[in-house]
């Protein structure tokens, strides 16, 4: 075996025993009957857990709950994480290595330590309740605030890969010929940060969806999410077919979604770069 | 009438550097004015200066009358032709020489009809709709170039326009900028390291050295009166040779070769330099007013001429370009001849020390 062959046999490998055989266990546990044994399934072939996740408003509502939340988290990481990244890549060369070691300097902390000094930050009794004058921890506000702060790391360092390799010249043959800053951010920057934006965007909606932690610790006790929807299936009911249903729906949306967003982009940027041809 | 472009007194520091020192120039209307110098040498800083990339620390900038000091780029009535050309890679060809009439806020149908106007004049009818990275380097430069004219910029700024294009493009080109800037009257400010470039295209040149202006005058003025020795040697070949100049101007000793010369022009009496372009010197027996013996060094031939060092008595080199259409054969002169080298005393450039 060649050595290229064999390099490319070790993340090969990887995927086969890390992703696609769990993935096909999971499958497997999704098509089965629960049962009262250990493990509490006993193998099969049945609809039944899809056709309960996919009709039972319990784990309807905690999916759309959960593109909900995390679609509004992703829409402020990349309002607050553009800007941020913008900012890093027009910065001299020598703070901008520091301001990126800022941006990742919480994984320098554990994610569960993090998550309760924010309990403690918004904590009745704390100064930022007593400024704003009313109760943030256990609320979607606080849930919120944590999901962003979590993930805008994962926003931030696709768009300053994108945008620190943007010619500076383009931004001043821009200026150049008259456009004023507003002009240059709408008409070349942002186009040509587009990638670097859907990078952002899949790095924080997807981890975001299944998130359980967060919403678990720092948001309300009213509706459930459906992370925890399948948290709950398999460690408190025991019943592994539903929960394994769950994650092959979540699976499901998570492909499907991008997939779709991606052929409609498609079609547009067609249609889109026909128009501005006909009309410079 | 007045200049169309005054830079008064501009000094620009990079750090411990001052890119460009007191420097002061004017531009006239409808001419093709170069900036020719080294790497180095503050040209390219001059351009960004007068774009607004750059801001001056002392000094103004004026044109057609208005301080540009205190504009931004965007504000500027100059448009820049880039040297990477800088052409928008999300946008068409068309969408790219657009770009400018549209942030002047240019109705749509005229947009479009002064697109297809510079389309046609680059030579790129039918290429609207292309993006720029389906282009060859020479359509992508007429489209920078398209595009920055498309404003109808009072002074276009060109930084090294032809620097990316491959040999025989470049010369035609060349002819074709000059032609395209008499036809809109649009003065040039280029900018280039390249001396037969700056020759060829200018109306007048600008010769920069460490931030300032060495000389300022036409083509022929630069290359038949340089200022100074860096001036002569940065325009063409020059064989450069210490001498002293007697008091009436002309009569020129070369001490080093117990020899004088007779110069047409005369220069500043006392010591000097006394440069010689190659292509001005003989060889042979022919009387003549001025005239050096040195034994053949080297031989380069180059098809249409004949490149022949000669080591004159104190070991000092002359680089001798004779052309081989004037009835010379390559073989007429071999290596370690005794050869003599003359010229007419019009020839004769004097310089400073």
């Amino acid at each position: 075996m060649s050595f290229r062959r064999l390099m490319l046999a070790v993340p090969a490998l990887w995927l086969i025993v890390l992703l696609g055989a769990p993935l096909a266990i999971v499958a497997l546990i999704a098509f089965a009957q629960p049962s009262d044994s250990i493990p509490p399934y006993a193998i099969g072939f049945t609809l039944d857990n899809l056709r309960l996740v996919a009709t039972d408003p319990l784990y309807r509502d905690a999916l759309v709950r959960s593109l909900w939340i995390a679609g509004v988290s992703t829409f402020v990481c990349l309002l607050a994480g553009f800007p941020m990244a913008l900012a890093i890549s027009r910065a001299p060369a020598r703070w901008q290595n520091l301001l990126l070691l800022a941006v990742m300097l919480p994984f320098w902390t554990g994610f569960l330590m993090r998550i309760n000094a924010w309990i403690g930050l918004l904590a009745d009794g704390g100064w930022i309740v007593r400024l704003l004058g009313h109760r943030l921890l256990f609320t979607d506000t606080a849930m919120y605030i944590g999901i962003v702060y979590t993930y805008l790391p994962f926003m931030v360092l696709p768009l300053y890969a994108r945008l620190t390799r943007l010619d500076p010249a383009l931004m001043e043959a821009a200026a150049d010929l008259g456009a004023p800053p507003r002009m240059v951010f709408l008409r070349v920057i942002l186009p040509l940060s587009l990638p670097g934006v859907a990078a952002g965007i899949g790095l924080v909606f997807i981890p975001a969806i299944g998130e359980y932690v967060i919403p678990a610790l720092l948001g309300g006790p009213q509706a459930q999410l459906i992370g925890q929807v399948l948290w709950q299936e398999f460690f408190s009911n025991r019943d592994w077919p539903t929960a394994a249903s769950v994650a092959v729906w979540l699976l499901v949306v998570l492909v499907a979604l991008p997939g779709l967003a991606i052929a409609v982009t498609r079609r547009r940027g067609r249609s889109g770069a026909s128009a501005s041809r006909a009309t410079p | 009438m007045s200049h169309l472009l005054t830079v008064d007194g501009v000094s620009v520091r990079y750090g411990d550097t001052l890119a460009l020192d007191r420097l002061d120039l004017t531009i006239g209307r409808d001419k093709l004015f170069v900036l020719l110098g080294g790497s180095g040498s503050g040209k390219t800083t001059l351009l960004r200066a007068i774009g607004g990339f750059v801001r001056p620390d002392a000094g103004r900038i004026v044109l057609d009358g208005a301080d540009l000091s205190a504009l931004p780029p965007h504000k500027r009535p100059v448009n820049t032709m880039f040297q990477s050309y800088a052409l928008f890679p999300h946008m068409t060809v068309a969408a790219n020489i657009g770009f400018g009439l549209r942030q002047q806020g240019v109705a749509r149908a005229e947009t479009q009809r002064r697109v297809e106007a510079m389309l046609t004049l680059v030579k790129l009818q039918g290429y609207g709709k292309r993006r720029p990275s389906e282009l060859s380097g020479g359509q992508q430069q007429r489209v920078a170039l398209a595009r920055s004219l498309a404003p109808h910029p009072l002074l276009l700024l060109l930084d090294e326009p032809l620097s990316a294009l491959d040999e025989g493009l470049r010369m035609e080109t060349r002819a074709e900028l000059v032609r395209l800037r008499r036809s809109l009257g649009i003065s040039f400010v280029l900018v280039t390291h390249d001396q037969q470039e700056a020759l060829t295209m200018a109306d007048r040149i600008g010769v920069m050295r460490d931030g300032r202006m060495a000389q300022v005058g036409t083509p022929a003025d630069l290359y038949e009166r340089p200022a100074d020795r860096f001036v002569a040697s940065f325009l063409g070949a020059a064989n450069i040779l210490p001498c002293v100049i007697a008091a009436d101007g002309v009569s020129v000793s070369l001490p080093a070769l117990d020899a004088v010369v007779r110069a047409a022009r005369p220069g500043v009496p006392g010591p000097g330099l006394l440069a010689l372009r190659s292509e001005r010197l003989r060889i042979g027996n022919a009387t003549a007013v001025n005239v050096l013996e040195g034994v053949v060094a080297e031989l380069a031939y180059g098809g249409d001429t004949l490149s022949v060092s000669v080591r004159l008595r104190d070991g000092a080199v002359l680089r001798v370009v004779r052309s081989l259409a004037d009835g010379l054969a390559a073989g007429a002169i071999s290596v370690d001849d005794v050869v003599r080298v003359h010229w007419q005393p019009d020839a004769c450039i004097l310089l400073p020390p």
